[in-house]
């Protein structure tokens, strides 16, 4: 389980568009936060500078004592996160059991346990022996999420992020998957950041939520909190999704 | 005309930036080819790409231009009775020139292409970004197999290529033109020698790295969306036939210059 420090988190791309500008967060140890809302609001650049992927412009996060920007141990901050993109990215070329097995590859160098404890994650996320052999194409979205999932945990991170894990979903799959997804963190006890524009899977996963709103924090609080706060950003945020829900 | 110059001044940075980028790309890519973790599988898989399943049109094409070489050649010559050297031509230019250029321009068509749509494909939908977070380089991942696969396998198209375009030039002689088959295999294999073979072998070398450099670049650096991958996917195709074109003239400046 890790800390995590954002300080004053700034990204401006070459082209000169601000998308981050002075973000500020702690998220405790164990702690499943949810960082919300609206598309383009900067969520995944936020999470790409998080991961190491993008350079920050200014400012800092902190895990664990190790910052994003300490070349001489990169390796060792990176190892403490693993991400379950929102569209999976699961690599064309391989089968389902390639993928995991890939990622546990790296993991547990040299063991010539590597194809069990693939085949353990899959069978831990649900899926059958049947679709192991099976390529990212040939399976359904949410066959490709639950396999996407098993190569995440294969790693063992420190820390997992989950990008939009219901985009793309019917109702009833993104269901299922929310659930298999608390499961696993539960089994696991990691630190958990997931992004999403969707307040259902907010008040589901959630200890705690940030919304993010233009590069900036406007607000940090529990889920049930959001209904009686005064931001005027977080109450439209939170009527619109409602208005939403009930249509 | 300040509005020109200053346009003609954008356009002249942008392209040396270009050419620093590709420059920078490329040598990254071919240290990668030096060090390790190797992936024996990924290499294996490009290898395939590049070298087998080109076989077919790379023959095809030797086999054209040996024919047509045979025909042009005798009937140009003819006009001042030098027919008899149509097999020596028909060799070094096949050799030279026609083999290793053709089966570079051809699998650049084929692969290079490939390659900027593949790895532009990727970057859309994350996996290098997943690579990333798991630790593997995506220069070693990506870039390094299939600039090995380049190097190794059109040098070997290019063999292929150089023993059908012969072979494509003795069929014609020997069935069109009436020559002797025995006359133009002795005068073929009298007038070879080995570094028309070698300079061939060495320019597929460097064709096979232009190609998966060019194509790898183009991927990497696609913009987002199905246009982005079809314009990365262009300009591979492209930059790839005139990166060829370029190395072909520069490497038979330092083989066969005076």
């Amino acid at each position: 389980m890790s800390k995590i420090v954002f300080d004053n988190v700034k990204k401006v791309f070459d082209t000169g568009l601000k998308v981050l500008n002075g973000v500020n967060l702690t998220i405790e140890k164990g702690e499943s936060h949810i960082i919300l809302g609206q598309s383009g609001g900067g969520k995944s650049v936020l999470i790409k500078c998080l991961l190491g992927i993008l350079d920050l412009s200014s400012g800092d996060i902190v895990v664990d004592g190790i910052s994003v920007k300490d070349f001489q141990q990169k390796e060792e901050y990176m190892k403490k996160f693993s991400i379950l993109f929102q569209g999976n990215a699961l690599f064309d070329s391989m089968t389902i059991l390639e993928n995991v097995k890939f990622a546990a590859a790296q993991k547990h160098k040299g063991r010539k346990s590597i194809v069990n404890i693939a085949k353990e994650k899959l069978l831990a996320v649900g899926l059958e022996e049947r679709v192991f052999d099976l390529y990212p194409a040939e399976v359904s979205g949410g066959m490709q999420k639950r396999a996407a999932l098993a190569r995440a945990i294969s790693l063992e991170p420190e820390v997992l992020v989950f990008d939009e894990p219901t985009s793309g979903l019917d109702p009833i799959t993104g269901g299922i998957i929310c659930n298999l997804l608390k499961d696993t963190v539960q089994s696991l006890g990691v630190t958990t950041i997931t992004i999403t524009h969707d307040l259902r899977v907010a008040e589901f996963l959630a200890d705690r939520v940030s919304l993010l709103n233009k590069g900036v924090m406007v607000w940090t609080g529990h889920a049930d909190e959001m209904k009686g706060c005064k931001n005027e950003f977080v109450q439209n945020f939170y009527k619109a999704s409602n208005v939403i829900l009930r249509r | 005309m300040v509005n020109m110059f200053a346009t003609l001044g954008k356009y002249s940075l942008a392209t040396v930036q270009e050419v620093g980028k590709i420059s920078i790309f490329s040598a990254k890519g071919f240290k990668s080819c030096f060090s390790s973790p190797f992936y024996f599988r990924e290499i294996w898989r490009h290898m395939v790409v590049v070298g087998f399943y080109s076989l077919p049109i790379v023959a095809l094409t030797a086999l054209f231009a040996g024919m047509i070489i045979a025909l042009q050649t005798y009937v140009g010559f003819t006009r001042f009775n030098a027919e008899g050297a149509v097999a020596t031509v028909v060799v070094i230019c096949i050799t030279r020139e026609l083999g290793p250029v053709f089966a570079g321009l051809m699998v650049t068509g084929r692969v290079s292409s490939a390659i900027a749509a593949e790895i532009g494909s990727m970057k859309v939908s994350d996996q290098i970004d997943a690579l990333t977070t798991l630790g593997v380089d995506p220069f070693k991942f990506l870039v390094a197999p299939r600039m090995i696969a380049g190097m190794l396998m059109v040098p070997f198209l290019v063999l292929i290529a150089d023993i059908i375009g012969v072979m494509g030039g003795f069929l014609i002689s020997t069935t069109v033109l009436d020559f002797s088959a025995g006359s133009y295999i002795s005068q073929t294999v009298q007038n070879l020698e080995a570094i028309d073979v070698i300079s061939g072998l060495v320019k597929a070398s460097f064709f096979g790295f232009c190609m998966s450099a060019f194509g790898c670049y183009h991927g990497f650096y696609s913009d987002v969306g199905a246009k982005g991958v079809g314009n990365a996917t262009t300009s591979a195709v492209v930059a790839s036939c005139i990166g060829v074109l370029a190395l072909d003239y520069l490497l038979t400046a330092v083989f066969f210059g005076k």
